[in-house]
């Protein structure tokens, strides 16, 4: 018997008390999924966790993102930045014209080349307000997962709509680029650890400066 | 290739966590160590508090962990069922699936999967299950080289030592000696430490940073394990800190995941209950900074090779047991650890497992059997507090399983002729339920009055020798222990 069949022998034997072969009606789980968190208001709340993993957060109406996103990162001392390739164009522009090095992941670039690119700029997919996390789903206004891990600055830009209460309401919006086979990367803050003395460090491998344009 | 002088990676300790004696003694040895138990005081009682903070926010706490035992409870009971659509999501998503019985053969798979590739050297994330089976030892035997990335357990693979703690490993270290085994052992191994290094954390990230960075970048294959595998989607979950399960999810071309197989669950929407569940129980924050979530293989992003092992050894046969089958919910937050008298005195290292704390205590035995001396006497490692079950976010009743396992030990002992025979017996019927226990501790008060002058109760005589023999208890003058704990602590879940 190969281990495949041996492991599914042992558990079948294993389960020999369980007599309902319909797992729904054997376990039923006392949990209604995908209902919001009541909150006095969604933004402030995002903001404010946000901000409690010391990342830089600023809120700015939609017209007004580009010109955010370049002084964000000037002020950030950033010099050159990656931009994904489906990055909205205004964005990209305003950086260029900021004086910033762009970099296009196409074709794509090497871990070493990555590495030595002060920062990546990106869209989100979705954000939860009651966490301070933003989940990126890698559509082209994201890039693959490397863009978002190598460079040591993320500027991450947030739309309003995209901010839902908390995790149930995220993972209900999540589920369909699930299933259609994208990766998910969930940030919340910046890199961190409490290895040492349990002291929190922000910042060991990823991106150590987390930046957030929230466009309302 | 096994002498020192040929070693890739710092060798580990010697001796096996199965010939390690039993928990009285190991817990002895750990108790003389004032640094070990100054450091883990600081740390479970940090984050107890900030567990209770991140709770205290989530007014239907009770409501999720009903539903997070509940959806782990529907999982195992049909597990075969799942693993087959498990394993039908992975292949579709272009993984590639192997199924490991015990240990030997899930290293044997990843060693060959490895030297398929035809490299040196690997990095991996923290990962129990590769823990469990001691792959970063059966790698270097076959002349590979595995790299910790998770920063306590680089601490721990080069200062040649074990893993304290679930969640946090190198738990039992304080920054100056982290600074001298970076010192030492990085030079040897890569990148450096910087010759002024300080023992600030933050500097000694820094370093950790720079050593592995250099790894990751050139790293072709990756090891890790997985918090959650969604049955439904065949996704697989990592939930971390640093970004170096990121770097390693995400930058080398071979991805190789070794995952037991109750960590399945059925659908991503599961995922809303345990998100939620596991940041604020393990770490005490709303959210761990990263979670990795990925589908096999995607064209262009991340590995273009994918493996998953499934491995069960043992677990079928805790599954087989219907009174201790509840211990395989276990999402490893390690809340348990961190609320545990025992623990908070003892340390991990004393559990002679990668397991350790209260859920080692009944997992252990269950996973490798009570045959050896470390295994027999784990059940016993504890007070049956129940401090454990009221943190536990999938509801595990880690006290009435510590009993059960009692008599488990006990009736195999009935077997066997010796003098231990009748002590065991008695004692697990003197532990075997709260009111025995007080009993039992009532009587140990009294001698505390009969015998004034001394400060440590130390061994007390039949019939509750087996668990004071570990425990040399400070005199209790007029309060029990349980109710010392609950005062003093203050906390509910
Ligand atoms: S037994 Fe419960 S509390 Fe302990 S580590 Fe497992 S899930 Fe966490």
């Amino acid at each position: 018997m190969n281990a495949r069949e041996e492991i599914l022998n042992r558990v079948r034997g294993a389960l020999g008390d369980v007599v309902q072969p319909d797992s729904a009606v054997d376990v039923p789980i006392p949990w209604v999924y995908g209902r919001p968190t009541a909150m006095p208001d969604i933004l402030e709340r995002f903001v404010e966790m946000t901000v409690d993993y010391k990342a830089v957060v600023r809120r700015v109406p939609a017209a007004g993102v580009p010109a955010a996103v370049a002084e964000m990162l000037v002020a950030a001392g950033v010099g050159s930045a990656v931009l994904p390739v489906g990055l909205d164009e205004a964005w990209c522009a305003a950086i260029a014209a900021a004086g910033i090095t762009v970099h296009r992941d196409e074709p794509p670039l090497s871990n070493k080349e990555l590495n030595a690119i002060d920062a990546v700029v990106t869209a989100s997919a979705v954000s939860i307000a009651e966490t301070g996390t933003i989940v990126l789903d890698h559509a082209d206004n994201q890039g693959r997962r490397a863009l978002t891990l190598v460079p040591d600055t993320h500027l991450v830009v947030v739309r309003a709509d995209q901010v839902v209460s908390d995790v149930p309401e995220a993972v209900g919006r999540l589920a369909a680029a699930v299933t259609g086979g994208s990766p998910l990367t969930w940030i919340s803050g910046g890199s961190a650890t409490s290895d040492i003395e349990l002291i929190r460090v922000e910042g060991v491998h990823g991106p150590r400066t987390l930046l957030v344009v929230l466009a309302e | 290739m096994s002498s020192e002088a040929v070693r890739r990676t710092p060798a580990p300790p010697t001796g096996t966590y199965i010939g390690m004696p039993k928990f009285a003694k190991n817990a002895k040895v750990q108790l003389a160590d004032q640094q070990l138990r100054k450091n883990l005081r600081k740390a479970t009682g940090t984050i107890r508090a900030k567990r209770v903070d991140r709770v205290a926010e989530v007014p239907e706490w009770e409501e999720l962990r009903l539903a997070g035992e509940a959806i782990k409870n529907r999982t195992l009971r049909h597990l075969d069922t799942y693993l087959v659509q498990l394993e039908e999501s992975l292949v579709r998503n272009g993984a590639k699936v192997h199924w490991a019985r015990d240990a030997a053969e899930a290293n044997a798979i990843v060693v060959e999967l490895v030297k398929a590739k035809g490299v040196d050297e690997v990095v991996k994330v923290k990962s129990m299950a590769t823990q469990e089976i001691d792959l970063n030892e059966a790698l270097e035997e076959a002349g590979i080289a595995a790299w910790e990335t998770d920063l306590a357990e680089l601490i721990v693979q080069l200062g040649h030592d074990r893993p304290s703690h679930i969640l946090v490993p190198a738990i039992h270290r304080n920054r100056s000696e982290v600074r001298e085994i970076f010192l030492r052992e990085m030079k040897l191994y890569g990148t450096p430490a910087p010759t002024d290094l300080t023992d600030e954390p933050v500097v000694l990230a820094a370093a950790a940073r720079t050593h592995l960075r250099e790894k990751f970048l050139r790293a072709k294959v990756a090891i890790s394990g997985a918090n959650f595998a969604i049955a439904e989607t065949g996704t697989l979950v990592v939930v971390e800190s640093e970004g170096n399960g990121r770097m390693c999810l995400t930058l080398p071309d071979t991805l190789i995941s070794v995952v037991g197989i109750e960590k399945t669950l059925p659908t991503v929407a599961d995922l809303e209950v345990f998100m939620r569940l596991l940041p604020r129980s393990s770490t005490g924050e709303r959210m761990n900074p990263y979670t990795s979530m990925w589908n096999g293989v995607t064209p262009g992003d991340g590995p273009q090779e994918v493996h998953v092992v499934l491995i069960d050894n043992g677990r079928t046969k805790v599954l087989a047991d219907p009174d201790g089958r509840a211990a395989l919910r276990c999402i490893r937050c390690s809340a348990c650890l961190n609320i545990c008298p025992v623990y908070e005195r003892v340390g991990g290292h004393a559990y002679g497992s990668v397991y350790p704390g209260p859920i080692g205590a009944v997992l252990t035995p269950q996973l490798r059997g009570t045959t050896s001396d470390i295994d027999k006497s784990l059940p016993f490692a504890s007070t049956l507090c129940g401090a454990c079950f009221e943190v536990c976010p999938v509801r595990i009743p880690i006290p009435d399983m510590l009993v059960h396992m009692r008599h488990k030990v006990a009736d195999e002992k009935r077997h066997h002729v010796g003098v231990e025979q009748t002590a065991i017996a008695v004692a697990g019927w003197a532990l075997s339920s709260s009111k025995h226990f007080e009993l039992v501790q009532r009587v140990a008060m009294l001698a505390g009055r009969v015998l004034p002058g001394r400060t440590h109760l130390g061994p007390l005589p039949w019939p509750a020798a087996p668990w004071t023999n570990a425990r040399d208890l400070p005199m209790p003058p007029t309060e029990s222990f349980r109710a010392w704990w609950k005062r003093t602590r203050g906390e509910s879940a």
